[in-house]
């Protein structure tokens, strides 16, 4: 078990370093303007740019360049400085980072218990009006693209623009801290506009998954212990249906650490998305580069918890 | 004769399905007594799986349509609620599987399995049930089993796997265990392992035992009285003595002619049963065997035969349409060596009517036949 462990985390590490290399490739060596101009900003001089370039070690070859970068980040975890503010990466990514986790956090918890929840009944009543009905709505919400979801959800029940002004709308985002109520309010419609593409699916997953686990062999095996059928259901069938959603589940959650650009941009939420977003529209490199790696670091993470995850959950897994 | 521990009367099991009804079980009536085996014999896809999961009311969520009656000590399962049914599953009547892999959960822990079963019927502490896995696991020759209790099911070898599966069945000392094809998934040298592990409970905890198999080996060797299904019906059943010396119905022939002996040497015929089962939706007219007998005549297809008793033989009764004293002469001339044209000959019976069945591939009636069977997804 440990062995598996350790060579899940050193094929992380070997990742993060292919993706590095790519990232460096991407922001250091092919765009077309030299970075040391595009730090320089506006009042600049050959004096100042060759400064710029000697500190920067933007003088030294690639390899060299390449060597620095991963001392640097690996270190100190430096990601160089914002080309519009001036601000060092690393502190506005940080300082994003609770907006965004209470956005995926909170939206995770709501697609598991509404998909779960939604898939089981569904696989327990196939084939009824219900199933139908949710399965229906399921393939709706799996279509419907999350800026669209957004600006419906903001139309029908945002408490400034509403039709049914409910909740707060757009741009009402406050830290945890602050003041947890508003904080709670002001999440529930991206909660829900995050959560219910990803509750689609695994609506659907638990659905076929719980269908096909219930003729299992096991499944008759535990009915003719005599148990009732609530925990040949919950125990027996929705332990083996549910690992597939463990593992997406790890995948999602990392994926969208990285990418929740369009809900934060609809909402207003001040997040890595946004912060990506508004990085982008400035060709901000470092801070594009920045959000990148740290989507690429928690894809990469939660890829690692999952295999580990699923050598808990599959005792088969284990000793192979 | 004292009140029977398990009385199936008039059972028809049936399933609706997209291409029509699946007569699995048709009109069937046993008795098992306590601390006796029966043993039920026949070809995948006769019924004998679904009558007794049937008996536990499994093949309720599968929208099987039930009628007759099952007593269980003077219980009528058919109509009995679920949850009442539930404290008879695993607790008074238990069952075990063909397949011990498949039919263990892969993520639980044996002992979690069994211990499971334990607290599903009593009210004990989770050491206490424990302590009871242990034991059981102990019992049915598992070694180390305060060890073992810990495993998963993958860890176990096959043998042990079934040990395990009876050690589960046996937790809350069932009255009656029905065991469906319990070695079939087993190594030849397992399966007698197996047989003798059941056998020796059997003595130890005074249970009844309904064994469920097509191979007619596992009877001889445990059952105490036997019935022979073929499509959905009882075709033959007797005392195990009887149905060995001496039995009625042409398709025991067929099914006794069709495995080897070790005293018929290496010379010794086998002859198998032409055709395959029939299809459960689409039964052939009249005497269902018709199709495949060797013996069959043009009213057969026209005349359903009805379990009968066989004279000077209690308790022993066939549903076939031939007379009495030919079949006893068929036997007689089967007994000694004669294939089953030469026997029909010999006691001067016209051939059959021509039927496509009689000309296909057959089946072995140890090996379990492949062709059109409808699987009644069990």
């Amino acid at each position: 078990m440990s062995r598996y462990i350790v060579r899940r985390l050193l094929w992380g590490v070997l990742l993060l370093i292919i993706v590095l290399a790519v990232l460096f490739v991407m922001f250091r060596v092919l765009p077309t303007a030299d970075p040391a101009k595009l730090r320089a900003g506006r009042l600049q001089n050959p004096k100042i740019i060759a400064e710029i370039r000697h500190t920067y070690g933007l003088d030294k070859s690639l390899p060299a360049q390449f060597w620095l970068y991963l001392k640097d980040l690996f270190l100190h975890f430096d990601l160089g400085f914002s080309y519009y503010s001036g601000a060092p990466v690393k502190e506005l990514i940080f300082d994003r980072l609770p907006a965004t986790l209470s956005l995926v956090i909170g939206g995770a918890i709501i697609w598991v218990v509404a998909g779960v929840s939604v898939g089981i009944i569904s696989a327990r009543r196939a084939g009824s009006r219900l199933d139908r009905a949710s399965m229906g709505t399921a393939l709706v919400l799996v279509s419907a693209p999350e800026y669209w979801l957004g600006l419906i959800t903001l139309y029908l029940f945002a408490s400034d623009i509403g039709q049914v002004r409910i909740f707060p709308g757009a741009g009402s985002y406050v830290g945890l801290t602050t003041d947890p109520v508003k904080w709670f309010t002001s999440l529930i419609l991206p909660w829900l506009v995050v959560a219910a593409g990803t509750a689609a699916i695994y609506a659907r997953v638990i659905r076929g998954n719980l269908i096909e686990t219930m003729s299992e062999d096991y499944i008759r095996t535990a009915r003719a212990k005599g148990l009732t059928e609530r925990r040949v259901v919950l125990r027996h069938g929705l332990r083996s249906a549910i690992n597939p959603i463990v593992t997406i589940l790890g995948l999602d959650i990392g994926v969208l650490l990285g990418s929740s650009v369009l809900v934060e941009t609809v909402f207003n939420i001040p997040g890595i998305g946004r912060l990506n977003y508004i990085a982008i529209t400035h060709a901000d490199f470092p801070i594009v580069e920045g959000t990148v790696l740290v989507a690429a670091l928690f894809i990469i993470l939660a890829n690692i918890i999952v295999d580990i995850a699923y050598a808990f959950l599959d005792p088969r897994v284990r000793y192979s | 004769m004292t009140e029977p521990l398990l009385r199936v009367e008039d059972l028809h099991v049936e399933f609706v399905t997209e291409d029509g009804v699946v007569h699995a079980v048709d009109g069937i009536t046993y008795e098992v007594a306590a601390g006796r085996t029966l043993g039920i014999v026949g070809e995948s896809g006769s019924g004998k799986t679904v009558a007794s999961m049937t008996t536990l009311g499994l093949t309720r969520s599968q929208g099987a349509r039930v009628s007759g009656r099952i007593l269980f000590e003077g219980r009528d399962l058919v109509a009995l609620p679920e949850a009442e049914l539930r404290a008879v599953r695993g607790n008074e009547i238990a069952m075990v599987f063909q397949d011990p892999l498949s039919s263990l959960h892969p993520f639980f822990k044996v002992g979690w399995q069994l211990v499971e079963a334990v607290k599903a019927h009593r009210d004990v502490s989770k050491a206490a049930a424990r302590e009871r896995a242990i034991e059981l696991l102990g019992l049915v020759g598992i070694p180390d089993p305060d060890r073992r209790v810990d495993s998963y099911p993958h860890e176990f070898s096959g043998g042990m796997r079934q040990r395990a599966m009876i050690a589960m069945a046996l937790v809350n000392e069932p009255k009656l265990l029905i065991a469906d094809e319990p070695t079939t998934a087993l190594d030849v040298t397992v399966q007698a392992q197996i047989l003798a592990l059941l056998e020796r409970l059997q003595r130890e905890l005074g249970m009844a035992i309904v064994i469920i198999t097509h191979d007619l080996g596992v009877v001889a060797e445990m059952a105490d009285d036997i019935a022979v299904m073929y499509a959905g019906r009882i075709v033959e059943t007797a005392s195990a003595r009887h149905m060995f010396a001496s039995p009625e119905h042409p398709y025991t022939w067929g099914l006794l002619k069709s495995i080897p002996h070790l005293a018929g040497g290496r010379e010794e015929e086998l002859t198998p049963i032409p055709g395959t089962p029939p299809s459960l939706i689409h039964r052939p007219s009249g005497c269902h065997f018709h199709p495949r007998c060797p013996y069959a005549q043009p009213d057969h297809a026209r005349i359903d035969p009805q379990l009968e008793p066989v004279a000077d033989e209690p308790h022993h009764h066939a549903a076939c349409l031939l007379e009495s004293q030919l079949r006893r002469r068929l036997w007689a001339e089967l007994g000694s060596g004669c294939t089953p044209e030469q026997a029909r000959e010999a006691v001067g019976l016209p051939a059959p009517p021509p039927h496509p069945e009689r000309h296909a591939p057959a089946a072995t009636a140890a090996g379990e036949p492949s062709g059109p069977v409808p699987e009644v997804g069990l």
